[in-house]
């Protein structure tokens, strides 16, 4: 076998010029399919990366009416949305997927929150539970977060995040200082900062509507006051944290199903529904594949074509050696021998082939990232997958020259000139 | 008996015609012995000689190679009758133009699956038999033609087969060179290896101890040492 190897780099070494153009299909096959693959799988985790968020894994479930959000602000409390109970949230925390899991309230805030005559337009006010910071992996910046005497009192303490304390303090230390939110003073106790910052690429007007809504920043304060602000116990949000990306769609599934259970609404749109970044991302992944498998069938085309080439050149190396393969069949190879050195012959051109295809094709998806700006990944098993593929050509396309040089008549093969 | 040939018809066929190359042709040669096989161009010796090869079956008639029948074996076997049993020398020698003196010696002992330090100990021996001890690391290009027919015998006899079949093996040499490898045939002969030579040469036949003459695909005389008399 080994030896089999050498004699075939002998031999392809031998022909470097024939060699190499009979590589040549072989290496633009496989270098635009590996430039393919890995520009797709660079746009796959950009897609994900900017609508999930690196790292972060979670998902938030809350009451949809068909296919919008339930919209406090218009429809008031809905009747038969029970408030979700600590044993409930305990049956969603044991669901396989979720790691951990935090109720809480909230609204879209429209001139409600001011910082003596500076005001947040746009951004949102958060009722939390305790452990909300610590489910969502926020950090404390300054200050401290809610305590349980907060909760149990029902003081009127406020967090920020970087951007409500930027937008109400411009740089100012917002910690101690007091906020009016609906009319109410809340004094700010703290400042948290996501611990994995999420920077969005923005790309399309789509995705800068989407990070646009929460640009303005959050404050959140302890649930407990919630009905001093609104006035009632409103339907709330889950957050829940999930240790697998993968795993999101299943977690946000599973925990609505749980949280519907309980629902005794006449309308039977009402349901809690996950927002699953997740299947968003995947749907745009999918309309990006589906143009790129095309260009995947005519790479392989090109393989194709590369392989018909190299059985050509294969055949004509069949007929250039004939007497030699007279020769080894007289002096005692099996059919075998001489089948296995052809098509070994075979396999290592194409194989090496692929190799420099699979190289070529690292450096022309680095150059279209560079030129284009658009994010790379190289996927390992592909690499490795065009590789055996191309050898996998090799050994199917070196068959019939292989098979016709086996069983050559050595008497006849001798005599050949 | 190494080599018991009996009744042996070949036929080709040519389109619709079938030619008859080999009429009836018995031949039995005991170990040990130097044998010519002698004829004109189209005589059916060579035909003859890739038979007593196991490169090629007769149409009808019996062979036997050391008490074994050949023509009961399958391809696979005929493949390693030829690697185990057979020398093969050619008169354009048909050595491997890319590789060593060395390693064309120890292509034979590859296919028998001989360990790769044993191969070119013994292929480097070989050499060493016909004398070119000293050239073991030459190309083919590199060699004179008697120095490139002498590897081509030590390729030949380094699986130590039991005959040795020559086709015309000075046909491309210069008379000098013919001499010695003729030379050389007679020292392996002393040293036990049977040897059956086809030629066309009278003076080349002259070396062997039997000369056999085939002509129209029949044998039509047989005799020992009938051609030297001293």
């Amino acid at each position: 076998m080994f030896e089999n190897i050498r004699l075939s780099f002998q031999g392809i070494w031998s022909h470097k010029m024939r060699s190499f153009l009979t590589m040549l299909g072989i290496i633009i096959g496989i270098a635009a399919i590996i430039a393919i693959v890995s520009t797709i799988k660079g746009t796959n985790e950009q897609i994900k990366q900017n609508l999930i968020g690196s790292g972060d894994n979670s998902v938030t479930v809350q009451l949809y009416q068909g296919d919008y959000t339930y919209e406090m602000e218009y429809n008031g409390i809905p009747d038969g949305v029970p408030v979700i109970s600590k044993e409930v949230l305990e049956e969603i925390k044991e669901i396989d997927e979720v790691k951990n899991a935090a109720l809480f309230v909230s609204r879209d805030t429209y001139n409600t929150i001011y910082h003596l005559n500076t005001g947040i337009s746009g951004g949102s006010l958060y009722g939390i539970e305790q452990e909300y910071f610590d489910v969502c992996s926020f950090i404390v910046q300054k200050g401290r977060i809610f305590d349980e005497k907060d909760f149990e009192q029902f003081r009127k303490v406020a967090v920020l995040d970087e951007e409500s304390a930027e937008s109400l303090f411009s740089g100012e230390n917002p910690v101690g200082q007091t906020i009016e939110i609906k009319q109410e003073p809340f004094t700010v106790v703290g400042v948290v900062a996501k611990s994995k910052k999420f920077q969005p690429v923005i790309n399309s007007m789509e995705d800068y509507y989407m990070y646009n809504q929460n640009s303005a920043g959050k404050v959140y304060v302890p649930s407990s006051v919630w009905p001093a602000l609104y006035g009632y116990d409103e339907p709330q949000k889950l957050v829940l944290t999930v240790n697998n990306t993968e795993d999101m769609t299943a977690a946000g599934k599973k925990s609505s199903e749980i949280l519907n259970s309980y629902l005794s609404v006449s309308d039977d749109t009402m349901k809690y529904k996950a927002l699953d970044l997740l299947e968003q991302a995947k749907e745009i992944q999918e309309l990006s594949q589906s143009t790129n498998t095309m260009l995947i069938w005519i790479a392989g085309i090109s393989l194709l074509v590369g392989g018909i080439g190299v059985m050509n050149i294969m055949l004509v190396s069949v007929t250039e050696r004939t007497q030699e393969i007279g020769l080894k069949k007289a002096i005692g190879a099996r059919k075998s021998k001489v089948l296995g050195q052809f098509l070994t012959e075979a396999a290592v051109l194409t194989s090496l082939g692929g190799l420099i295809g699979v190289i070529v094709g690292i450096i022309l998806a680095e150059v279209i990232s560079k030129l284009t700006g658009t994010l790379v990944s190289i996927s390992a098993p592909a690499a490795v997958g065009a590789v055996v593929f191309s050898m996998v050509i090799g050994i199917v396309f070196g068959l019939l020259p292989s098979y016709k040089a086996a069983n050559l008549n050595p008497i006849d093969a001798l005599r050949h000139e | 008996m190494i080599l018991d040939l009996r009744h042996i018809y070949k036929d080709y066929q040519q389109e619709k015609l079938v030619v008859p190359v080999l009429k009836d042709v018995s031949l039995q040669v005991e170990e040990g012995e130097y044998v010519a096989i002698m004829g004109p161009s189209g005589s059916g010796k060579t035909t003859l000689m890739n038979i007593i090869g196991c490169l090629d079956r007769p149409t009808k008639g019996t062979f036997e190679l050391a008490g074994e029948n050949i023509l009961r074996c399958k391809d696979k076997e005929m493949s390693d009758v030829r690697l185990k049993s057979i020398g093969f020398v050619f008169q354009s020698f048909h050595l491997l133009p890319r590789q060593s003196a060395l390693e064309n010696v120890a292509l034979p002992l590859s296919y028998a699956g001989v360990r790769k330090r044993e191969r070119r100990e013994r292929a480097a021996k070989a050499l060493e038999r016909v004398g070119l001890g000293d050239r073991v690391n030459f190309k083919p290009t590199q060699l004179s033609g008697g120095q490139k027919q002498r590897v081509a015998i030590a390729r030949a006899m380094v699986n130590n087969p039991k005959i040795l079949l020559a086709d015309e093996p000075t046909g491309a040499l210069d008379q000098k060179s013919g001499k010695q490898i003729m030379e050389l045939f007679e020292t392996l002969n002393q040293e036990g290896v049977t040897i059956v030579m086809i030629t066309h040469d009278r003076e080349i036949a002259s070396h062997a101890k039997r000369v056999v003459h085939i002509i129209d695909g029949e044998i039509t005389e047989e005799g020992g040492k009938e051609v030297s008399d001293e």
